[in-house]
């Protein structure tokens, strides 16, 4: 039972691993680039595991910035954390500390969005824990390996971006949200949300996801609402 | 700049944020609180989902009808829509991609 959870977990990121592969690459690469060692590239790979984070650090350190501005911005750009730490607590709370512990350490936007759609799924499975430790190792596991090859191949791997692998993320993401919309509140949300970050798009480090998400949330509460008074009236 | 303090810095702002509600076991959220949270997915996959198809690179428009990720992505949705199957959803559009890609001469081959 745990087996089977674990490994359907790490199978149902392997999109999103080929999706993200040619970033960490690239994150390798860049991260020597901007002057880190192979050793303290690789350590920000295996101790902050943040993506988007990783990679405005590296350009923030390569343009000559203070530690103090960086770490600043690491908190704004994975402040959306937190709201997926509070989307999926109900789930978790029940798990020792030590589960806790390391799932919120591998909580990614990748884990997030597939182990919510298994926690989602109506069955009363107890080991659905194991499924996010499978999803969140898969992960780790190739973000390493990708860090790992973009420091010995750096930049002589050609155009690794130019292929447009991250379309598998988009694919990935597409298939997980258009099933979740049933109802007009939640295709709401999905509009307001995806309007938002467009108009948003400009604002530096994810603060137009931020902004787009809350807008969404709260047009698909509103509706509901709504919706509920409406039924009230009638 | 001690670039070890740095990632031991980030490690520390990162986890803290991932781990902000998880620590609190015996929290239960009030109703309304839940219900919102019930949007965070939807609204966040969308939030990437979106600007990912209509602005590729991050920054610039592109509103044009060589965009695969826009065509392939318009697809997917169609797909999802449909079948609500979610490997038939990758599949499908990521074949679509490259094929686009390919047609419009955009793969560095």
């Amino acid at each position: 039972m745990r087996r089977e959870e674990f490994l359907q977990g790490a199978r149902d990121m392997l999109p999103l691993l080929l999706g993200t592969a040619p970033f960490g690459v690239i994150f390798g690469g860049l991260a020597i680039a901007a002057g880190l060692s192979p050793w303290q590239t690789l350590g920000m790979s295996l101790l902050v595991f943040a993506g988007s984070a990783q990679f405005i650090a590296v350009s923030l350190i390569g343009g000559g910035a203070g530690l103090a501005v960086v770490l600043l911005t690491t908190l704004v750009v994975n402040l959306r954390h937190a709201l997926y730490s509070a989307s999926l607590q109900p789930f978790v709370r029940h798990l020792p500390g030590r589960w806790r512990l390391a799932l919120a350490f591998w909580l990614t936007d990748e884990a997030f969005a597939v182990v919510q759609q298994r926690y989602a799924r109506a069955d009363a499975s107890p080991c659905k824990h194991w499924y996010f430790l499978g999803a969140a190792l898969a992960m780790y596991g190739n973000w390493q390996l990708c860090t790992a090859l973009g420091i010995v191949f750096g930049q002589t791997l050609p155009n690794l971006a130019a292929w447009g692998l991250d379309f598998a993320m988009l694919a990935t993401f597409i298939g997980i949200v258009v099933p979740m919309l049933r109802n007009t509140p939640q295709v709401a949300a999905a509009l307001v949300a995806g309007a938002l970050a467009l108009a948003c798009h400009s604002l530096p480090y994810q603060l137009g996801l931020l902004v787009a998400a809350a807008g969404g949330i709260l047009s698909g509460l509103c509706l509901e609402r709504l919706a509920a008074s409406g039924e009230a009236k009638a | 700049m001690n670039t070890w303090l740095l990632i031991l810095g980030m490690l520390l702002i990162t986890f803290t944020t991932r781990y902000s509600l998880f620590a609190w076991s015996h929290l239960q959220f009030p109703e309304g609180l839940r219900r919102a949270l019930h949007y965070v997915p939807i609204a966040v996959l969308s939030a990437i989902v979106v600007p990912g198809m209509l602005l590729p690179d991050g920054q610039h428009w592109a509103l044009r009808a060589d965009n695969a990720y826009l065509l392939a992505g318009l697809a997917s949705i169609l797909v999802a829509a449909v079948t609500r199957h979610l490997l038939a959803t990758i599949a499908s559009g990521l074949l679509l991609f490259f094929v686009l890609r390919w047609a419009f001469g955009q793969l560095p081959v």
